[in-house]
């Protein structure tokens, strides 16, 4: 009878759990479905035609952020050709932005480009992250929360675009150090990020998102002969707020084309959704085959109390 | 340990009392009933214990190095590679090696195989200790290891697959201790939790598969997280917990074919009849269902490569690896299992369970760090990173040989239950 009560308990409190969790599933998926962004996400178009490789962005995010000193000046140009693993520089926790040189045979001088996060409309670091650090405001940042992270660095697993990076250097307060966009001191009050402000070139234009697609997009009707027809990041990773014009094809200068068009967390959903199906069938169906499989025992016990009783 | 059982009949320790009828004290079973200069002769005598210190004496330098000027000190620090072999080996493959614990209560508790009991216990304490130390491995990478509770407690996110993970493993980490409680309260005299875990078993089991189910199938889906990264025969959206979850099956059964084994063969002492008469017979039955469970695997592994339309992948360099995988860690041991199966042949049962363990940690730092950044470079861990991997591990075999030493699992406790 013990068995039978615990049994009976156990079933309820796992149908009690299977409720809650797929409610909070349900209003999950249900908000990330449609999602296309914030009407008024802010967003930057960076266009490839115009940078000339100065790295004033660079030496701006450094000095807005307050990160440490690099050990060449920002005026050092040889970092362009600083090589780790055949691969160019990536940002790390000293770089929240990083501009690259790029040879490509079509022209007849170089091209540079600038990385930083691209704050997806959808985050893959956001939705990946099991103690909820990671915020995208309405103004289009994806800022990050260090008092609650826990250092697991799926984050930087799911980045299709491998921009978060962690502060390996320290034992007691390490860190995830990613571009937020310059949430805290300037997107906050509408004004641009310090790397677009200091960009001489005005290859970063800043403004909505909406409008900034449609400058994109406007340019390259303008000059057909001058741009790729596409623009990065209107769809890549489902959208992000910073997007890339260019005159070469994208993997020329160092961006993944292969990188998935939808949001990173559709190719999760898959798994999500079979959790309250577990969560709701197994109990029955394992209590069953248990019923099933021990009811030989059962019979011969309930023969030979009878036969004792008799 | 057989030259003081001769000379002292009570020993090894299998009652409350003494043959004089005193009790034994806990800090007498503690030490197996031998005194301890006999206890430390015992230790120094046997070589697997000097290796182990071997390990420690580098590992713990190292260990503490890494907590005192952080993991870059240890690791090579990338942030292309940002997990390693901590989480590679020490969660990837140490979680599917641990499924043992709720595949065997399984066995007995819901499909009352009851011919599986001898062996039942081990594998429970098989799965509770890799968990654990699974944890502790996750300690070791976690960039802020105080802040564990953080994702249950403190700042919740639902919708991620670690959460899940997170929730279920500490969730069935409480479920395996439960179930090892009986073993614990013969042996330490604390009868009246064994009786009441006894009760509940049959609901702490039917737990134990819901949480294994999804927080195998989970690890797996952390994977899916990284579509572009993860090479494409080792990716699949909609299979890879699946594949996750079906070779913890064999992984689970395989790792206690082995450990079993090495009872029998170094641990005679300890174990009883009951065991040492039916370990061979187990393992067959055992070796039986990792066959079931590699075919069907494999079929869900060819099955992900057509939905995909992969097949182009298995002529490249990768494909061949990756056939390579599948027939050294699958098909070889599924076929040798089969054949050992039929004609009985316990010991070839026993190679084919150690391959297919080798197999499952060969898979998982496949798909874990090999074929991850396949479109970049190779990362190589660092040494440190290397041997702190392995001071872990033989703790953890230092724990599972301090158990089986005391608490009754290779045999029954003969005083009152």
């Amino acid at each position: 009878m013990t068995e039978q009560l615990s049994r009976r308990r156990f079933i309820k409190g796992g149908l009690a759990g299977t409720v809650a969790v797929s409610v909070l599933k349900d209003k999950e998926t249900q908000a990330a479905h449609d999602f296309e962004g914030y009407p008024d996400a802010m967003g930057v178009v960076v266009d490839l035609t115009r940078c000339v490789g100065c790295r004033s962005c660079e030496a701006a995010c450094n000095k807005e952020q307050g990160l440490p000193e690099p050990a060449e000046p920002f005026d050092d140009f040889s970092v362009f050709d600083y090589m780790f693993h055949g691969q160019k520089r990536r940002t790390d926790e000293a770089h929240y932005t990083v501009v690259n040189r790029y040879e490509v045979p079509q022209l007849d001088h170089p091209l540079f480009r600038k990385m930083q996060c691209n704050h997806c409309n959808e985050p893959a670091c956001l939705t990946s992250c099991f103690v909820n650090a990671y915020t995208k405001t309405p103004q289009g940042a994806v800022i990050y929360n260090s008092k609650v992270c826990v250092g697991c660095r799926t984050c930087m697993i799911a980045c299709p675009f491998y921009v978060p990076t962690f502060k390996y250097s320290s034992a007691f307060s390490p860190r995830i150090m990613k571009c937020i966009f310059c949430y805290d001191t300037r997107l906050k009050d509408g004004k641009p990020p310090a790397c677009v402000e200091a960009c001489p070139q005005e290859a970063l234009t800043f403004g909505k998102r909406i409008d900034m697609l449609e400058v994109a997009h406007q340019r390259i009707r303008m000059e057909p002969g001058k741009y790729i027809d596409h623009v990065y990041g209107e769809h890549e990773a489902g959208g992000t707020s910073w997007m890339y014009i260019s005159p070469v094809p994208f993997d020329e200068v160092g961006l993944d084309t292969s990188v998935t068009r939808e949001p990173i967390l559709n190719y999760v959903k898959g798994f999500l959704a079979i959790v309250p199906m577990v969560l709701t069938i197994w109990p029955a169906l394992f209590a069953g085959f248990h019923l099933l499989a021990t009811r030989k025992d059962r019979i011969k016990e309930s023969q030979t109390d009878e036969n004792q009783e008799g | 340990m057989k030259k003081f059982s001769a000379n002292n009949p009570a020993i090894p320790i299998a009652d409350h009392v003494k043959h004089d009828g005193s009790k034994w004290t806990i800090k007498e079973k503690l030490w197996l009933g031998l005194t301890p200069q006999e206890y430390k002769k015992q230790f120094f005598r046997n070589w697997v214990n000097w290796l182990m210190l071997c390990i420690f004496a580098v590992g713990i330098p190292i260990i503490l190095q890494r907590y005192l000027f952080g993991l870059g000190a240890v690791t090579h620090a990338s942030n292309d590679y940002p997990w390693g072999l901590f989480l590679g080996f020490g969660l990837f493959a140490m979680v599917p090696l641990s499924a043992s614990g709720f595949l065997l209560g399984t066995t007995v508790e819901v499909f009352g195989r009851k011919d599986f009991i001898p062996i039942e216990r081990l594998a429970l304490l098989n799965g509770l200790l890799g968990y654990f130390f699974a944890v502790l491995y996750l300690e070791v990478d976690l960039g802020m290891p105080w802040r564990l509770p953080y994702p249950m407690f403190v700042s919740l996110g639902p919708a991620a697959v670690l959460f899940l993970v997170a929730w279920h493993v500490a969730t069935y980490l409480s479920v395996q201790i439960a179930e090892l409680v009986p073993a614990f309260g013969e042996w330490s005299g604390w009868l009246k939790g064994k009786r009441w875990i006894k009760s509940i078993t049959l609901g702490l089991t039917i737990a134990g598969i819901i949480l294994s189910t999804l927080h195998q199938g989970a690890l797996g889906a952390l994977f899916t997280y990284a579509p572009g990264k993860v090479h494409p025969l080792w990716f699949s959206a909609e299979f890879q917990w699946i594949h996750f979850f079906c070779s913890s099956i064999f992984a689970g059964l395989s790792m206690v074919i082995v450990s079993s084994a090495l009872c029998k063969w170094t641990m005679k002492w300890r174990a009883d009849d009951r065991f040492l008469g039916s370990v061979d017979n187990l393992t067959i039955g055992l070796g039986k269902g990792c066959s079931y469970a590699m075919i069907t695997y494999l079929v869900i592994k060819i099955v992900a490569i057509a939905h995909d339309q992969e097949w182009a992948y298995l002529l490249t360099g990768w494909g061949q690896y990756y056939l390579l995988e599948l027939g050294i860690g699958v098909v070889l041991p599924m076929f040798m299992f089969a054949v050992a199966v039929k004609n009985r042949w316990a010991g070839m049962v026993r190679l084919a369970a150690l391959i297919s363990v080798l197999g499952i940690i060969w898979n998982r730092l496949n798909t874990s760090m090999i074929s991850f950044n396949w479109n970049l470079y190779p990362e190589i861990p660092h040494w440190k990173e290397v041997w702190i991997t392995i001071t872990i591990y033989a703790l953890y075999f230092l724990t599972y040989r301090f158990i089986l030493y005391r608490l009754p699992i290779l045999y029954e406790w003969k005083g009152e239950k």
